[in-house]
């Protein structure tokens, strides 16, 4: 299992979805990605996103500024 | 053993979608959602960049469609290549610049693509004849499977019975006897079916998805073409006219006004891409200056953004003028200029 990060810091709803989307088809099945965002949408779209494709929502933390997803890749 | 059929649903995260995917689902087809981001597209957040919308939910309609489908969705970002639809669209505009039917046929065009990478059969939309008067009359239909390249693999479950028969259908993996028949503005019909299949909730975006179909969003895209003497953009100017007051007192020079502390934050991620303006005398807004403005310009815009600070009625505001983010600031004292003293004609909407 390796740890990966993505910064989708100041970019508004669906992009930090996209690109979440975008690196994950890059993972292997196991891996772990952490997502930072600032836009509010991304705590229900990420994880609506993750329902829908079958990734598991680890963890949703939010700061003051800042927001930080953390997502198991699961894939077939 | 029949091979098992797939489609692709172009998912708005309005209601026609949702029911034709539901339609085309429940007669056995594997189906997966995609959803095109423009760059225009009208999304609850996007509104909720404003502090006043935060009680709003921020959810993404396609998603939450998805959701409710239990089907896939892949949300593909063409806001670059979408340029030349917006530029240039073979069809023209609607009522304003909204390109609606090169944007369709662009939409399915690159969905009937994706089909062909991922081996899928045929792509369907939620049309309905007659619901939209520049991109869902019965003669642009024909057009749009003609000119993406599709022909009869695209189907509308919605209004199938008013088209000729799709491959789809021929060929027996959709029964063309439980697709339907709808036409016209009337939204009756998508009402019975959604209780029909047993949806009770569902998103309906005020004057659609796309922000080109708004008068004053449209105004201030021309407006940005007209000054700058050249009709092209980057994904930043689209963003930035979706938020705060747009007043142009010069050709030169525009000012972009936040009009809450949500506009505010938001537009502080763009102090480094542009000149502006904020008071610290007094509360108020930030305001980033597109354009070339002169000294004596720079002097106006400071009396325009201290007539809507909280100094509004004070005898002076200090503002200060950055030209070149975490650069020196010119401290600037001015008197508010009375809003009577600022021309209508200096508001884009």
């Amino acid at each position: 299992m390796n740890q990966h990060e993505l910064n989708a810091r100041n970019l508004l709803c669906p992009i930090p979805v996209i690109r979440t989307q975008n690196k994950i088809a890059s993972l292997e099945n196991g891996d772990h990605l952490v997502v930072y965002c600032t836009d509010p949408g991304t705590l229900h779209d990420i994880p609506a996103w993750c329902r829908v494709h079958g990734h598991t929502l680890v963890s949703t933390e939010e700061n003051r500024d800042e927001i930080i997803i953390e997502i198991e890749v699961v894939k077939e | 053993m029949s091979k098992q059929r797939k489609a692709v649903s172009l998912i708005s995260g309005g209601l026609d979608s949702m029911l034709a995917t539901k339609v085309i689902q429940d007669q056995g087809i594997h189906v997966e959602g995609i959803n095109f981001y423009t760059g225009f597209c009208v999304e609850g957040h996007t509104h909720a960049i404003r502090k006043k919308d935060k009680e709003k939910e921020k959810k993404n309609s396609s998603l939450w469609v998805a959701e409710q489908l239990g089907i896939k969705l892949h949300i593909i970002d063409i806001s670059e290549e979408y340029k030349d639809i917006v530029l240039n669209p073979k069809h023209g505009y609607g009522q304003n610049l909204n390109p609606c039917l090169d944007c369709k046929i662009d939409m399915v065009s690159r969905a009937w693509q994706w089909c062909m990478d991922n081996d899928f059969d045929f792509v369907i939309t939620g049309e309905v004849i007659g619901q939209r008067p520049k991109s869902q009359r019965k003669e642009t239909m024909p057009i749009i499977a003609r000119e993406s390249k599709i022909e009869d693999r695209l189907l509308r479950p919605l209004c199938a019975k008013h088209l000729t028969e799709t491959l789809p259908e021929r060929e027996g993996w959709v029964n063309r006897d439980e697709l339907f028949d709808f036409h016209g503005r009337n939204r009756k019909p998508q009402f019975a079916l959604a209780k029909q299949l047993g949806f009770s909730e569902w998103s309906q975006p005020a004057g659609g998805c796309c922000f080109l179909t708004d008068e004053s969003y449209s105004n201030k895209l021309q407006d940005m073409w007209d000054s700058r003497g050249e009709r092209n953009y980057e994904v930043d100017d689209i963003m930035l006219l979706k938020v705060g007051r747009h007043i142009r007192p010069a050709k030169h020079f525009k000012l972009i006004v936040s009009r809450e502390q949500g506009e505010n934050n938001f537009m502080r991620g763009y102090r480094p891409m542009y000149s502006y303006l904020y008071p610290t005398s007094h509360g108020g807004p930030l305001t980033l200056i597109d354009g070339t403005p002169s000294e004596e310009d720079i002097q106006n815009a400071a009396r325009v953004v201290a007539r809507f600070s909280q100094g509004r009625d004070a005898d002076e505001v200090v503002v200060n003028y950055v030209q070149k983010h975490n650069g020196p600031e010119q401290v600037l004292t001015v008197k508010p200029m009375p809003a009577e003293e600022i021309p209508d004609d200096w508001y884009i909407h």
